[in-house]
């Protein structure tokens, strides 16, 4: 299939900014373009904030998603998520009933501990409660990393009403730079999911009369439940 | 005093000299008494703002040129004025860049330009001033001065050496008044709109005098409180700096019952 | 492209300013977002040197816009996706249609995107028989006012909630007519409903971009409700419409911009979903559309480069120029007359549309210079605002009454000994005018100045004649 509509505009344009800056056609690009693209380095210029040891960058994160309006529990180990969701959810008179994404890292979880109903797949407009991975969490901001994949259907991000998304301590770097150089490390320089998403609070808008409001299109409460795993790791 | 006294050029500004020469002579009182030797260069006019910021950079080059020689044997050139000392040293670089020519004179001059309150605490390291004021005083930072120059606390700073003078702050001191030179008189309603909300902050800091540094944002709040029947009396700062509030009576004239200073 | 007022512009200022419902909603600018930008930045030790990178790193890649372009194409392509080069309005809003209709779509839902207000995308569309709907809040009550935006990120910035309330009932028939629409949240209540439904029928998602980033293929949107995520995915067809001049080089460089984008925008650190989203969704993928679109549309972007309004192009929309704007402030954004108001759009319009179109808004500017000192991107806008009154009096756009007098005036203020005697009478003259009240309440040909308030009078003499005197009693001393 064809790829551009319109060669002739492509051309045009191509040689309007060609000749708005001041080169000829098919000159190569010089080596401070090739180099940027092949092997990107992080920012001169990052947050000080999150420059710090891991335990505290695991901190900051906390306060930092605390002050958008997420919540943030601490668990001990992948056994305890469960009962740490089943929890959240009878505080907050919320449904019993979840839907997590296929990826074996939440659909694995003990959730017969409960008496939550458990259901896995893509988000529909039925599903109240998703339970979902993350790649990772930014300390500098408090932000979720959160990829789509075969494993992870994005729609459970944005549909239901609650997100709850599990986090290991150990995903948890300090600057978005760390999670891109993470992200080539594990895929490939150039090879990205179909959606990457940084998540940071609960949806929300302030377009009527400028009152900030959570739960616009996405979800109004987002949980994070936090697996301290860092003791194991080391 | 001695022979090394700084030569100060006073560059008056047009408005200064057509509608406020108190302004002036309170700037030369003021540069005196800093240690300065001031000089005013009879031919002087206009520093061309109003053409170049109309789009006519020809006009304000004919304008601007002659300056430069005119100015160019003192050690200093001070304006009471952030905007035309803006002009003169942010904007002649500018207007002057497509001419190599005049690049070191202009640059000389640009680097010798200075708003009159900051040259006096930042060059002469002025911190006091003997002069004497009873009451609220509040302050306009005019943008030109404010943002090009960085002129903000240098007022604050002598005002506040004035014993009985108190300074309530506006709630926006930094947002303009609505003069923007032609621009007040080529889209009247919208700097009508701008100069009013300006004159409602004025009144609500109970201040009963008026201070700025620019002649021009003077003008147009002066404008708008008398018109307004207000009684805040509106003046430069130099003039309550240089101790000479009895020398004219406020811009625009008074509407305070007990007539004024 | 969609039609401008802003040759009217004169005429929509005193309509805004007789707007009591406007003037309303304008005073809640200072607390919605200035105050709030100044917070984050306060909070943010690096944020001035973090603007210098951003700048920074606009300035490379537009320096090397056309590399950037080429590679950011290529691995659209190499992800399964579609570039589409649009040299004009007429050609994107074509291609938009095309695709519809390969597609046999019978509905489009669109995430917030002011190219597609710029190319005016709704109207034809609908004229196509599509059912458009805006998916963004703040774009769907102005789409149910049949209104254009009015701030390129809050664009329903002047309605009140009450008009919100008329309008859904207007709009969202079958619903309990005695229902309460009083509070925000039982409005956003019932939109997120309404719009629930949409989303679920929706052919084709059409988003725009703030970001392209050339190392990966990838468009990048910024949203705190989510619309735009729901748009893209649960559409069969994504559509990114972006201008040419949205692409950066790499993620960090698209990170670095990020920081400073939503801190100068709402205050927030960060906001609540930035996506970046890469092709079609992927063997394996249990959601996503079947079908990636990128449109880069340049629209008279490519003959900035080069030119005085190079600088421009590295505006991320963040809406802080506008936000502190004394201007915008009192006038509000339909004043201006076209899709970009505040200083961001006094200096594009003129740039897209015209500057005989748009003359009028780079001269309404104080050129105070609250703009420069909170962009982001430290565009140098009243500078560039100064270059388009240079060009419209190059090219005898200003009026001619104008020109007549700024040339009369520098004939005098070069004649020095003319122009002392003159401001000489004429100081002498509007003192004595004043009847010694010290201002004057009327003046001929200086209804400009009177109309709105008093002219003070001069004290008499002008400073020189003092001057000169004073140096004669002096006995010459110089």
């Amino acid at each position: 299939m064809s790829t551009s509509s319109n060669t002739s505009s492509r051309d045009a344009i191509l040689g309007r900014i060609r000749k708005s800056l001041g080169r000829g056609a098919g000159e190569a690009a010089p080596v401070s373009v090739t180099e940027r693209l092949s092997s990107p380095k992080a920012n001169p210029v990052v947050p000080k904030r999150a420059q710090l040891a891991h335990p505290k960058q695991v901190e900051l994160f906390e306060e930092m998603a605390k002050s958008v309006n997420a919540t943030v529990a601490m668990v001990v180990s992948d056994n305890d998520i469960p009962r740490e969701v089943a929890r959240f959810l009878a505080d907050h008179n919320l449904p019993a009933r979840i839907k997590t994404s296929p990826d074996s890292a939440v659909s694995g979880l003990p959730w017969s501990d409960t008496a939550l109903e458990v259901s896995t797949g893509i988000a529909g407009p039925e599903d109240a409660v998703s339970v979902t991975p993350s790649f990772g969490g930014v300390a500098e901001t408090g932000s979720l990393m959160l990829r789509s994949g075969a494993g992870t259907p994005y729609t459970l991000n944005m549909l239901p009403d609650t997100h709850i998304v599990v986090l290991k301590a150990s995903d948890i770097v300090g600057t978005y730079e760390e999670v891109w150089a993470r992200l080539r490390e594990k895929e490939g320089h150039g090879n990205m999911p179909r959606t990457f998403l940084w998540v940071t609070g609960p949806s929300r808008t302030g377009d009527i009369e400028q009152t900030i409001q959570l739960g616009a299109h996405g979800p109004r409460r987002l949980h994070i439940v936090l697996v301290d795993d860092t003791k194991e790791n080391k | 005093m001695t022979p090394s006294k700084p030569r100060v050029g006073l560059f008056v500004t047009c408005l200064v000299d057509m509608f406020r020469p108190t302004v002036g002579f309170s700037a030369v009182k003021l540069l005196e008494e800093a240690g300065c030797e001031v000089d005013v260069p009879m031919d002087q006019t206009c520093c061309g703002q109003p053409a170049y910021n109309s789009g006519d950079n020809e006009s304000a080059r004919k304008v601007a040129r002659p300056l430069i020689d005119m100015f160019a044997d003192y050690d200093y050139v001070v304006a009471p004025s952030g905007s035309c000392a803006g002009m003169i040293k942010k904007h002649f670089p500018e207007l002057f860049a497509n001419d190599p020519a005049m690049a070191d004179k202009v640059k000389a001059l640009s680097d010798k330009t200075f708003e009159l309150v900051s040259f006096l605490t930042d060059v002469m390291k002025v911190d006091a001033v003997p002069a004497s004021f009873e009451g609220k005083v509040t302050y306009h930072d005019s943008c030109s001065g404010l943002r090009e120059l960085k002129v903000k606390e240098q007022p604050r700073k002598l005002l506040n050496s004035i014993k009985g003078l108190e300074i309530s702050e506006l709630s926006e001191p930094e947002t303009c008044c609505g003069f923007g030179g032609t621009f007040c008189v080529k889209y009247p309603e919208i700097s009508g709109k701008m100069v009013g909300d300006k004159t409602k902050d004025i009144k609500q800091t109970g201040a009963k005098t008026l201070l700025a540094g620019d002649m021009g944002c003077l003008m147009n709040m002066a404008g708008k409180l008398a018109r307004e029947g207000s009684d805040v009396e509106v003046r430069h700062v130099a003039e309550v700096l240089a101790d000479m509030t009895m020398a004219a009576p406020p811009i625009a004239g008074s509407n305070s019952k007990t007539g004024g200073e | 492209m969609n039609v401008s007022t802003s040759p009217k512009f004169k005429e929509n200022v005193h309509g805004a300013l007789r707007d009591e419902s406007l003037q309303r909603a304008l005073g809640r600018l200072k607390s919605g977002f200035q105050e709030k930008r100044s917070a984050a930045a306060a909070k943010m030790p690096e944020f001035e040197a973090l603007r210098d990178q951003a700048r920074d790193i606009k300035n490379h890649t537009l320096e090397n816009l056309d590399h950037y372009l080429l590679k950011f194409e290529e691995n659209v392509k190499a992800n399964g996706g579609h570039v589409h080069w649009c040299a004009d309005a007429a050609e994107a809003r074509e291609v938009v249609a095309k695709i519809c209709r390969d597609k046999n779509a019978k509905s489009v839902l669109k995430g917030k995107s002011m190219i597609s207000e710029e190319i005016g995308l709704n109207d034809f569309l609908e004229k196509q028989d599509l059912k458009v709907v805006e998916t963004d809040l703040g774009e769907y009550i102005i789409q149910l006012r049949h209104e254009p935006p009015s701030h390129i990120i809050a664009p329903a910035i002047h309605v009140h909630k009450e008009q919100v309330a008329d309008s859904f009932r207007e709009t969202h028939t079958g619903r309990d007519p005695n229902r309460s629409l009083v509070e925000p949240r039982e409005l956003l209540d019932e939109a997120r409903e309404v719009m629930r439904e949409h989303f679920f029928a929706a052919d084709i998602g059409i988003t725009g971009a703030n970001f392209l980033i050339a190392e990966t293929g990838t468009s990048v949107i910024v949203t705190n409700e989510g619309n735009g995520d729901l748009t893209q995915t649960l559409s069969r067809v994504h559509i990114a419409i972006a201008s040419l001049e949205k692409v950066v080089p790499t993620l960090e460089d698209a990170s670095s911009i990020l920081r400073v984008l939503a801190r100068s925008a709402t205050g927030q650190e960060m906001s609540s979903y930035t996506t970046f989203s890469t092709g079609p969704k992927r063997d394996g993928d249990l959601d996503g559309p079947e079908e990636y679109h990128v449109i880069l549309l340049d629209n008279g972007r490519s003959n900035m480069l080069g030119t005085e309004f190079q600088d421009m192009l590295r505006c991320i929309r963040c809406a802080a120029c506008m936000n502190h704007c004394p201007v915008y402030g009192a006038v509000g954004g339909h004043a201006y007359g076209w899709v970009y108001p505040g200083p961001m759009g006094s200096v594009l319009s003129p740039s897209l549309i015209g500057v005989d179109e748009a003359g009028h808004l780079p001269n309404a500017s104080t050129f105070c210079g609250k703009c420069e000192e909170v962009c982001p991107m430290r565009i140098p806008l009243p500078k560039m605002m100064r270059h388009w009154r240079e060009r419209e009096f190059e090219k005898h756009l200003s009026p001619s009454s104008f020109r007549y007098g700024i040339k009369t005036w520098a004939f005098f203020a070069s004649k020095p000994k003319l122009y002392r005697a003159v401001t000489g009478i004429a100081s002498k003259v509007l003192g004595k005018m004043s009847g010694g009240k010290g201002k004057i309440a009327k003046l001929p040909l200086a209804g400009g100045w009177t109309d709105m308030r008093d002219l003070p009078a001069p004290e008499g003499k002008t400073f020189k004649e003092l001057w000169a005197e004073k140096q004669k009693q002096q006995g010459g001393s110089k």
